[in-house]
């Protein structure tokens, strides 16, 4: 038996039949994952230790770093108000209908304190009783052994 | 002559193509893709009544944040370690105790959330985060300097 010839006879391949499967699945998974949130405002969010798990359908509002402010209910893209007047209008239609919703501040971090008190007084006046702060999670720093 | 080169061929789908675009939507997928951060602190506003007053200015821990890594609590000068300190020893002999948090509009955002989240790490129940118009009703009625 000749085993050279016997060899010779497969030609060298790479197997790329399975290819199609596993990038498909991958793309199911990354279309399942992905979620498109209605805010997409680019702020650098102070950090924090303490994460709590905010309600997907709580409405945001972005406070940009030159004190701008954007407001989603969290359903439709969102949109640039012109104060925190405005925002008192639409806080006080949305708790007239949703009494408990919850409103989030995403706020840059070096933004001034005055923009965001500015922002919580208009929601507690205007009946908006539960708040979150989004923040990102804050690396633990290890002290050093001396 | 025709015919007999046409039974040659196979019949198959053309499969070689289908890797490529698979690659080409999972590069969209993954750039389009934004990792949504909904993740923070909570806080509850109490309901706003003029004539309740829900937390007792007099009774509470007042954090006066002035600038960045400087607090005054309950009228000294501290630093955020400091601080830690002074609220649990506070905490350990009442945890129902309030703690205000007033915050100076010049302040940058990320102080204010640095010592909220220090409250939250220390367990603290009842923590009060008055606006100013609420601080302006508490000097009025006295409670508060």
């Amino acid at each position: 038996m000749d085993l050279r010839k016997q060899l010779h006879t497969v030609p060298p391949s790479v197997p790329t039949a399975s290819m199609a499967d596993i990038a498909f699945l991958l793309i199911i998974f990354f279309m399942l994952t992905t979620s498109f949130s209605p805010e997409r405002t680019s702020v650098q969010l102070p950090e924090s230790l303490i994460q709590m798990k905010v309600t997907d359908q709580a409405a945001i509002i972005a406070i940009t770093r030159d004190e701008q402010i954007r407001f989603t209910s969290g359903e439709e893209d969102s949109v640039l108000l012109s104060g925190p007047e405005e925002l008192g209008l639409i806080v006080k239609e949305i708790i007239g209908l949703v009494p408990s919703k919850e409103f989030v501040v995403k706020a840059d971090r070096n933004v001034r304190y005055e923009a965001i008190d500015k922002v919580l007084e208009t929601l507690r006046s205007n009946g908006a009783n539960r708040i979150g702060l989004l923040t990102r999670p804050e690396r633990k720093v290890v002290p050093a052994k001396e | 002559m025709a015919r007999k080169w046409k039974a040659k061929r196979k019949a198959e789908v053309p499969t070689a193509s289908m890797a490529d675009v698979a690659f080409l939507l999972i590069v969209f997928f993954m750039l389009t893709a934004v990792f949504t951060t909904t993740q923070g602190l909570r806080f509850r506003f109490p309901k706003d009544d003029p004539t309740n007053l829900n937390v007792q200015p007099e009774e509470a821990v007042h954090i006066k944040i002035i600038g960045e890594g400087q607090f005054v609590v309950d009228r000294v000068a501290m630093t955020i370690e400091e601080m830690g300190g002074y609220i649990q020893s506070k905490m350990s002999q009442n945890p129902d105790k309030p703690v205000i948090i007033q915050t100076l509009p010049d302040v940058p955002y990320f102080v204010m959330v640095d010592v909220f989240d220090l409250l939250k790490q220390l367990e603290v129940k009842n923590v009060s985060i008055p606006t100013e118009s609420e601080i302006e009703r508490w000097r009025q009625l006295g409670v508060m300097d």
